[in-house]
């Protein structure tokens, strides 16, 4: 293949190339890299959030590309402007039949609210997921089990908005839709059901831990945490959280925090952690858990969020339980899917990265009678609406319904959907 | 590439021939002793090619007999646990665990499922490790050695008895006691050290963690040194103790030029047999205080100027926003 002279030359001058080899190797390799991270930056940056005072190591931190990024589900939520109510106009619970919830909505905004539920919960399934003869504009039926749980959970929805404020718009205003569960599917993400005890042959301490499964998120800690806390116990209660108590060995009462209820705290928290996406130190200073004055006000929203859903289970998911058909109950108890932190927070600290979801739907944010819209009234007042807009914000910052253009224009969309048309000649 | 052949994992020089049966020379040895002896290569590698024969003696039987049924008691509980499905078995090892009680049964015997078994197979282990423990004095009695190697298992057997067995008993509670699986003794480990205010703040978990670190550092010097002066004999240490030769001489002075002062090679064995022992000796004393005398330590570490106070506000809010960190800017849609 060589010249017989290059072959020649090779055989009287024998050369171990492989250890300069090797070493050129290795070294332009390492020069390559290096050049490419001082060229292109570090490619899995991460910023932290400190949470607390320096030498304590409080932060959270994320990679920067994932902080860019955002929740994906953030672009697909659907909104647009209510319509305020002329003097006098007709409210849905007088138009149409079995309006059990929303009867104090005026035409337009109860079929605005029923489409966005529709994009919110069920955008493939459309209105026939709930109303089964919706085809043949017959609406009032309570034929599906679909329409029985959305009406518990339009009473869910608005009773987090109104009594759990402390919770979900701990920060800045928020609220939660439909669509911070759902996003999209009729049947939410991390939802979750009883499945402990998870060992055979097995009692007590023995019984509820040890198993990968979803529940213990892959770990050997207690799969029975969420059951636990977020249940009712026996007496009526709800059990301690805790990992520690300050009461010494020979005070222990039963019930106390040992190792084992440590443990089971530690699944508990290990799961909050994982559905907000943060770690420990995000509420506490690890070092004392006991000392409340070293928890973050990140903590008390915490804690209040235990308590509203410990609320949400018992008063609109447990009974839930006769409604649903077989295929929607839990695998072990045949129980009703209940929901927790994971299943509005999705990994993230604020759900949908803290996008402010009711601040158009006034209708979810009231208990009964008619919702507030007084924050429109002033730009509806005005005959040039949506030029008018622009400068009704500019005198108020604080409105509760800034919206682009773009948005106007599918609300205007909306308005002109035939499907609700429909539903309005019923 | 004497490159290679001083770095190498692997041990260089191997030794095959007529098996080394060792000595009987008070005529009870070779009783309790398996008679075959055969070589192997692979062996080889990692220590000294011959395989047997292997004394066992009254100890090591019952070791090995407890040992084993503690051994199948933990692991038919496992199996038991994912109901005899063997694929499960597998899945799950690393989850599996057999438990103590609960609390609620204090020191009394609960239920063979309800940590019943664990107290069974606890008191099989106990035997196994106390008659290997036996062993090892013995084998050193026969062979006129010192007992260096029993004190420092000893070592090692107090944590494990503090953890098992002095230390529930001290709390009144066998629920106390270290779970016999993978993850689930992690698991306790993290859950003791919260319950009891953060074991980092345990002087003598302190102390452990020197000592461990310590032993680390000598063995890794120790270890280097020896396989650096091999050229020149350095690994017939017990040689070199007595009759100092040149392998001795540059290991030595090569530490003192380094750092001024050096160890010997009977020095170097009893730096790094005190550092081993220290670090359960010292490792179990803190486990024993924890909660029997201490129920906080870090609390404990206030108390004694040990831990500081930081000062500084709690929350994202005093140092950035949500904003900063991917939230969506407030009220905008």
């Amino acid at each position: 293949m060589f010249p017989k002279w290059f072959d020649k030359w090779n055989q009287d001058n024998p050369t171990n190339i492989f250890g300069p080899a090797i070493a050129v190797g290795a070294l332009g390799g390492a020069v390559f890299v290096a050049a490419m991270i001082v060229g292109f930056g570090q490619p899995y940056a991460t910023a932290s959030m400190q949470t607390g005072p320096r030498g304590t190591g409080m932060h959270v931190q994320e990679f920067i590309g994932d902080l860019a990024n955002g929740d994906p589900t953030v672009a697909d939520f659907y909104t647009d402007e209510p319509f305020v109510p002329e003097e006098g106009e007709e409210l849905a619970g007088d138009i149409y039949e079995n309006v059990q919830v929303l009867g104090d909505l005026t035409d337009a905004n109860f079929n605005r609210l029923m489409s966005a539920i529709t994009l919110w919960v069920a955008p493939d399934e459309g209105c026939t997921y709930c109303h089964a003869g919706a085809n043949d504009g017959e609406y009032a039926e309570d034929d599906l089990y679909t329409k029985v749980v959305a009406r518990n959970m339009l009473l869910m929805t608005r009773n987090i908005n109104v009594n759990w404020d402390a919770h979900v718009n701990a920060n800045y205003e928020v609220g939660v839709t439909c669509y911070t569960c759902h996003r999209g599917q009729p049947v939410p993400n991390n939802i979750w059901y009883r499945i402990s005890p998870v060992n055979e042959n097995a009692e007590g301490w023995s019984a509820n831990q040890n198993r990968a499964t979803m529940t213990s998120n892959f770990t050997s800690l207690p799969s029975d945490y969420l059951e636990h806390y977020l249940l009712e116990a026996d007496d009526g209660g709800y059990n301690q959280i805790a990992v520690h108590d300050l009461d010494s060995r020979v005070q222990q009462q039963p019930g106390d925090p040992l190792i084992q209820q440590t443990e089971r705290t530690y699944g508990f928290m290990n799961y909050i952690s994982n559905s907000l996406g943060v770690n420990c130190v995000f509420c506490h200073n690890s070092r004392a858990f006991y000392d409340g004055g070293q928890n973050t006000p990140q903590w008390g929203t915490a804690s209040l969020g235990i308590l509203m859903v410990q609320e949400m289970i018992a008063e609109h998911l447990l009974p839930l339980e006769e409604v649903y058909p077989e295929e929607r109950l839990g695998p072990v108890y045949g129980d009703a899917p209940l929901a927790a932190c994971r299943t509005c927070h999705q990994g993230y600290q604020q759900p949908l990265n803290g996008l402010n979801v009711i601040a158009n739907w006034p209708e979810l944010n009231v208990i009964d009678g008619p919702p507030d819209y007084s924050a429109w009234e002033t730009a509806a007042a005005e005959p040039e609406a949506e030029a008018e807009e622009v400068d009704a914000e500019d005198l108020d910052p604080e409105a509760e319904a800034p919206e682009t253009d773009a948005e106007a224009d599918d609300a205007d969309e909306e308005a002109e959907d035939p499907d609700a048309e429909e539903e309005a000649t019923e | 590439m004497a490159y290679l052949e001083y770095q190498n994992f692997f041990t260089q020089v191997q030794v095959q021939g007529e098996p080394e049966v060792g000595m009987d020379d008070q005529g009870t040895l070779a009783r309790e002793r398996t008679s075959g002896a055969r070589f192997s290569t692979l062996l080889g590698w990692l220590g000294n090619a011959q395989l047997g024969p292997i004394y066992l003696g009254w100890a090591g039987l019952v070791s090995l007999a407890t040992g084993l049924a503690w051994f199948n008691i933990v692991g038919f509980n496992m199996l038991s646990q994912v109901d005899w499905s063997i694929p499960q078995f597998i899945r799950q090892l690393f989850w599996l665990a057999l438990e103590p009680p609960g609390p609620e049964w204090g020191l009394r015997m609960p239920p063979l499922n309800d940590g019943g078994w664990y107290i069974i197979s606890s008191f099989f282990l106990l035997i196994s490790v106390m008659s290997w423990w036996l062993r090892t004095y013995l084998l050193a009695v026969e062979h006129q050695m010192g007992k260096h190697i029993a004190w420092a298992f000893l070592a090692a057997i107090w944590l494990f008895l503090v953890l098992g067995l002095f230390r529930p008993i001290l709390m009144g509670s066998w629920s106390e006691a270290v779970p016999y699986g993978i993850f689930p003794h992690l698991d306790w480990t993290t859950a003791f050290s919260i319950r009891y205010g953060n074991l980092y703040y345990n002087p003598f978990h302190c102390l452990s963690i020197v000592f461990l670190y310590g032993s680390v550092l000598l063995f890794a010097m120790h270890g280097a040194t020896i396989l650096a002066v091999s050229r020149y004999g350095g690994d017939r240490e017990l040689e070199q103790i007595v009759d100092r030769g040149t392998a001795s001489e540059r290991a030595g002075l090569f530490w003192r030029w380094t750092m001024g002062f050096n160890a010997t090679m009977e020095g170097i064995h009893r730096w790094a047999w005190w550092f081993a022992v220290l670090t359960p000796i010292t490792g179990g004393i803190g486990i024993l205080l924890t909660g029997t005398v201490v129920d906080n330590w870090f609390i404990w570490a206030q108390e004694h100027n040990f831990a500081p106070d930081y000062l500084g506000a709690y929350g994202y809010e005093a140092y950035g926003s949500y904003e900063d960190f991917g939230g969506v800017t407030r009220g905008e849609e």
